[in-house]
């Protein structure tokens, strides 16, 4: 048994190349721990519900809906946030593309990105839009996205 | 160094200046906040649509571990409302909408609070429900509001019909319909309908309230009208407005849908109960898109009427807009649907008559466009229609009829070539974008069906009378300003517009202005609100204001370094040097924080400038003619879409979407066409896939991402082309005019023109799904 | 979140994994397997489903395998639907599973839990219905033995095991895989959404073989219908009639989709697989 159901547990959590202690509930999905315990509110609260892809995280390299795992099943893999991507080239390809305006699904969807790249540095634009449709934006036309995404992907498929 | 070069902001694609912060992912929105402590609230919201609320079992709710209080709608029994007091915050009594809030529950943590709302027993009595607009007016309906006429009138602009459904009715009377329509050789009518939709702003809404043991109340939301809290909470709560300190962070979308003040209420009630400590009240996204208010529905039914030759003399519009179980700001939407009811045309007699209508769906609030791209979608709809009847040619027929300086609004007022914008060059240059000489609709090799739709659209912003907003500019000691006001950025881009406009006139570089982005109201001066297009306009008036205001000052300053009079003086680069010899001049620097003589003495102190901006010559509108000034100025605008059809399956691609606005002088190229494109996309998603669905007793079936679905990834338009025309307006900064909303606008239309061109049926229902195709083409579309 | 609270198991063998449900069965507990976990967060965070216990499968190693073995092509039931598509392995049970939610939720939802779904769609179930394959179930309350059998002999509509059972790998003969293959997918408008109508097709033997979800409420492969699609001798308008008319249970009529409007879809999306297929049939 991990978690009796009564009181918490606490389990290590591999975020960003750091380990963390981190107490939890059965029931806490590992969106609730990011934020509340460990201060990473760059995956945002939106749908909880898979619909929206806001709340994205790289679970050993795969974006994933944060909002669909149990923080308590999430002990073994290798986490990565929008916190520990600073200063890459997708961020900048955003802000270049003018693929940013209010900005709340952004980390999901630079996450997103980065991992696309790392797995396909060529991509085409059906694996694009086959990965990229995980993550809702209201504010853009997402042209300004989907200009953002090729840049980096073309950009790494060169190098 | 005191040459042009760098000065130059306005007109120029600078980067917006929240970019890099929100692709670090490190901006704090208002739900990014957590501390021990903080206390939970959850909603208990109602099962059902129309109920009388027989009791309310708090029993085994209190008895889940960590619950601090439950609050219940007789503990404060009394109507709110920012046009018409009409909403419990917490339904007492009876329910009217399913989602309607009818109980928080305070805890120490979010899952014991979630768990005891499943515990609170409520017992209802089911009433009729009243589920369509049309229900609503017919005569004997069930009742959502006994007793209207009792409610409170917030502004004068709002007439509730008691014994009916009716929340307000707004009447246009211009020229004489009755006898012009008799003359009229050609006409034409159809009924438009498409039920409520919602914003979907990534960002649920949430908010956090305390009350301090001196009383006062501290709210942090995520709002685009803190001002308007305070005064809710003034009005209704008894607080004085001084006590009231609202903090604003910046917003995850907006779209009209954080216009109005709906959660703080509940959450001050929940702090209340537990003692003034601090408690976050946060939607899920279900209770975002029921529970809080949404985006109203409409059925409009239009009869214009035509010379042979295809010149409009008269129109008349029936409105009856859903604005769900209370009237928030549908009743002000009724009201802007009514003052520009028959789009950008000259249109001599018209006859409009707008209804706010009671229904018992989720209530709505102003969404972007505020009831335009609603009425737009009917009026172009119709003149597409009614171009065909005359054997026009669309674009044709509405340049016959555009609406030019000399004529007159539905409401009467003069129009000259400063307010109203040029409506004929946008369509002209439209019609070349999207290359409609090319041909309307043609058969593609591939079986299917290629087709253009455009459409026509202007706005004014209907704005509060006396809608102001300030600034204040404090100088630092390197000699860069910090810029602060009260607009919310909530992805627009307001706060890079302003500072452009500062360092344009402070001719100064972009990067030595430091914009404050959230707000509080102590430090900020008072703005009305960040809506209705308007925050360019009256803060960038008062941007302008107080910018002229540090410049005197530094220039008094400044003459008294270079014992000179200021009237010689002029500023730009970081300095301020002398006309005559630009190369003799102070740093700003060196007086930012007054002049020191060299033997210590020191005089004038900081520059800070301060400035305001109030609207000038707005009048409410008569409450028989509908005669008055609603607003300083309309953005009118064309749209254009193409779509490949599938006549196979009905399903469609849409190619292109095109907007030419004329939004005055362009402040930011690039930012103003961001606001197009995703204007486009909004008004592109809300006509082709999105709306509630009801059932038989109200209930909403799709209050889900997942079933509620808009526009992703790979859907969009293929080509968006965006133009601007630049007529300046003379009282916008720079001549800048509103821009923010218009993209949505004419979306709809251009979409629902070129399908039904397309699939050759006339498509007057949204959402445009496939199905909706099929059901017109098999002849037996019905309303959704 | 999940509001409530519930115990959490994850075992690393198949025999722990009985050994706990059977613990917690006597213990008058209700258990929910867990593989991917998507649908049970989405129904339990709105108290749609609850449970006093949850046995994660994923650590057990034989939900995890993905390849071939002889003549098998094996799957194990906590494979994801992301590594399914990728290994191209099955090209047709690829392309279907591609089409179930989006690729983020790909990289959770897992096969098992695709089949286990109390949704009517089950989308990943058409192509294993089309190629015969067998399962290997494990657990229940008889004993700790696994057993094989026939798919069809467990998914009547939906999988139907024995109390406490789980699946463990689903097994598929080699023969099947490169068969040619159709799979069409219609939803109301977005591509990301339920589906009006699935259909999974392949040609064996020179015979089209259909599976259908979204038309009904639950997936199905049935004789009659491929009787019919396999029939020359009908004109293909009279064709789709009788398919229409061979149907096992009402045309589903929700907020997708009206029944008459699926059954428009239904008639396009046969239409367009036996186009596709003709070739093969020759």
């Amino acid at each position: 048994m991990i978690s009796n159901g009564k009181s918490k547990t606490v389990i290590e959590l591999h975020v960003n190349g750091d380990s963390h202690e981190v107490m939890v509930r059965s029931g806490d999905t590992l969106l609730d721990i990011l934020r509340e315990q460990l201060g990473l509110s760059g995956a945002k609260r939106s749908c909880e519900n898979g619909d929206c892809g806001a709340c994205t995280v790289l679970a050993d390299g795969k974006p994933i809906h944060s909002c669909l795992s149990l923080a308590i099943e999430s002990c073994d893999q290798s986490l990565m946030t929008i916190e520990g991507l600073m200063g890459s080239p997708i961020q900048q390809a955003f802000v270049d593309n003018w693929a940013i305006q209010c900005g709340f699904c952004t980390p999901g969807f630079i996450l997103n990105c980065h991992a696309l790249a790392t797995e396909h540095p060529n991509a085409s634009d059906e694996v694009i839009e086959e990965w990229m449709c995980s993550n809702l934006c209201r504010c853009t036309g997402y042209q300004e996205i989907k200009e953002a995404v090729q840049s980096v992907v073309r950009a790494s498929g060169n190098a | 160094m005191t040459t042009n070069q760098g000065w130059k902001s306005v007109g120029n694609p600078e980067q917006r200046i929240d970019a890099v912060e929100k692709a670090a992912g490190t901006v704090k929105y208002i739900g990014d906040f957590a501390m021990p402590g903080l206390l939970h609230a959850k909603l208990v919201t109602s099962t059902h649509a129309h109920a009388k609320i027989l009791s309310i079992h708090t029993e085994e709710a209190w008895k889940v571990p960590g619950v601090r209080a439950i609050v219940t709608g007789e503990m404060f029994p009394f109507h709110i409302g920012p046009i018409l007091a009409d909403r419990p915050p917490l339904a007492w009594e009876k329910v009217r909408y399913y989602g309607e809030p009818v109980a928080i529950v305070v805890a120490d943590h979010e899952y014991q609070a979630k768990q005891a709302v499943q515990k609170v027993q409520v017992e209802y009595q089911p009433l009729p429900v009243v589920n369509s607009v049309q229900q609503a007016f017919e005569t004997g309906a069930p009742l959502v509001h006994e007793n209207s006429s009792q409610y409170m009138k917030i502004i004068s602009n709002v007439y509730p019909v008691p014994g009916t459904n009716i929340g307000s009715h707004i009447k246009i009377r211009k020229g004489d319909f009755q006898t012009a329509w008799l003359s009229c050789e050609e006409i034409f009518e159809a009924t438009y309908s498409f039920n409520l939709t919602d914003h979907v702003a990534m960002e649920t809404r949430s908010t956090r309230v305390e009350i301090t043991p001196s009383g006062k109340v501290v709210v942090h939301s995520c709002t685009q009208s803190p001002f308007t809290i305070k005064k809710v909470f003034n009005q209704f709560f008894n607080i004085a407005v001084g006590n009231i300190v609202v903090h604003a962070p910046l917003v995850g979308g907006a779209f009209g849908g954080k216009g109005t003040v709906q959660l703080e209420p509940l959450a001050y009630l929940a702090s209340k109960a537990v003692g003034g400590k601090l408690v976050k009240l946060e939607n899920s996204r279900e209770e975002d898109m029921i529970t809080s208010p949404c985006h109203i529905g409409l059925k409009a039914t239009i009869s214009l009427g035509a010379t042979k030759e295809g010149k409009l003399v008269a129109g008349k519009y029936t409105f009856l807009v859903d604005s769900g179980a209370y009237t928030d700001q549908a009743a002000g939407i009724t009201r802007a649907a009514a003052l520009d009811c028959t789009g950008p045309y000259n249109i001599p007699n018209v006859w409009c008559d707008s209804y706010c209508m009671y229904t018992n769906h989720p209530f709505a609030t102003s969404f972007r466009g505020y009831g335009h791209p609603e009425l737009t979608f009917a009026v172009e709809r119709t003149m597409d229609q009614l171009a065909r009847k005359l054997n026009l040619d669309p674009i044709r027929f509405r340049l016959l009829n555009t609406i030019k300086p000399g004529d007159t609004s539905p409401t009467q007022t003069l129009l000259d070539a400063n307010n109203i914008g040029d409506a004929a060059k946008c369509i002209e240059r439209a019609k070349e974008l999207i290359q409609w000489d090319q041909g309307q609709r043609r058969e593609t090799g591939e079986r299917k069906v290629r087709s253009k739709g455009i459409s026509l659209f202007w706005k004014t912003s209907t704005t509060a009378t006396n809608a102001q907003a300030g600034t204040v500019l404090t100088f630092e000691a390197d000699g860069s300003v910090n810029l602060n006001c009260a607009a919310i950025e909530v992805g627009q881009g307001a706060k890079t517009v302003l500072a452009q406009i500062l360092a344009e006139k402070l001719k100064m570089d972009l990067k030595d202005i430091h914009v404050t982005m959230e707000l509080n109201s102590q430090y900020d001066p008072h703005q009305w609100r960040t809506v209705a297009s308007s925050t360019t306009f009256l803060a960038g008036r008062a941007v302008l204001a107080a910018a002229e205001d540090a410049i005197r000052q530094l220039k008094k300053t400044a003459g008294i370094a270079m014992q000179c009079s200021p009237e010689d003086l002029d500023v730009g680069g970081g300095r301020v040097y002398l006309k005559a010899n630009p190369e003799y001049g102070v740093q700003i620097k060196d007086i930012a924080l007054g002049y020191k003589y060299p033997n210590g003495h020191t005089v004038e102190g900081q520059i800070i400038g301060s400035g305001k901006y109030v609207q000038r010559h707005l009048t409410p509108m008569d409450e028989n003619t509908g005669f008055g000034k609603p607003g300083p100025w309309w953005s009118v605008g064309a749209q254009a879409v193409e779509v490949e059809w599938d006549p196979k399956d009905y399903t469609y691609k849409i190619l292109k979407a095109i907007t030419v606005l004329d939004g005055g002088t362009i402040i930011n190229p690039m930012m103003a066409t961001q606001q197009m494109r995703g204007g486009m996309s909004l008004g592109l998603s809300f006509a082709s896939s999105e709306g509630f669905i009801f059932d038989q007793q109200g209930i909403v079936r799709n209050p889900q991402l997942r079933t509620y679905k808009i526009m992703r990834f790979g859907e969009q338009p293929e080509e968006y082309l965006v133009d601007f025309i630049e007529t300046p307006n003379i009282d916008g900064p720079y001549g800048a005019r509103g821009i923010g909303e218009y993209g949505v606008i004419g979306a709809a239309a251009a979409l629902g023109n070129s399908l039904s061109t397309a699939a050759g049926v006339e498509l007057n229902h949204l959402p445009l799904i496939p199905e909706l195709i099929w059901q017109a083409k098999q002849g037996k579309e019905e309303e959704l | 979140m999940i509001p409530f609270d519930f115990e959490y198991y994850k075992p690393a063998t198949v025999a722990e994994a009985c050994e706990t449900y059977r613990t917690l069965q006597e213990q008058k507990k209700s258990v929910v397997y867990y593989s991917g976990g998507t649908e049970f967060i989405t129904l339990a965070r709105v108290n749609q489903i609850s449970a006093d216990a949850v046995i994660d499968l994923k650590g057990i190693p034989e939900v995890q395998v993905l390849e071939m073995q002889g003549d098998q092509f094996i799957v194990g039931s906590a494979v994801t639907l992301n590594q399914i598509a990728e290994s191209r392995l099955f090209p047709l049970l690829a392309q279907t599973v591609r089409g179930v939610a989006d690729h983020n939720s790909r990289n959770k939802i897992t096969i098992g839990g695709n089949l286990g779904s109390r949704l009517s769609y089950r989308e990943g179930v058409l192509p294993l219905l089309l190629a015969d394959c067998k399962v290997r179930v494990a657990g229940g309350m008889k004993g700790e033995g696994e057993r094989v059998v026939s798919l069809s002999d467990v998914f009547d509509k939906q999988l139907n095991l024995e109390q406490g059972e789980f699946l463990l790998q689903i097994l598929v003969d080699k023969e099947y895989l490169d068969l040619p293959y159709v799979h069409l997918k219609k939803t109301k408008q977005s591509k990301v959404d339920y589906p009006l109508v699935s259909v999974a097709a392949l040609v064996k033997d020179k015979e089209i073989r259909m599976a259908f979800s979204g038309i009904c409420e639950y997936p199905f492969r049935l004789g009659e219908i491929e009787e019919v699609v396999n029939n020359t001798t009908f004109a293909r308008k009279e064709q789709l009639k009788q398919v229409v008319g061979k149907l096992p249970a009402a045309i589903l009529d929700d907020l997708h989709g009206s029944a008459g409007y699926r059954e428009f879809v239904f008639r396009n999306v046969v239409q367009e697989t036996i186009d596709a297929l003709e070739w093969a049939q020759k």
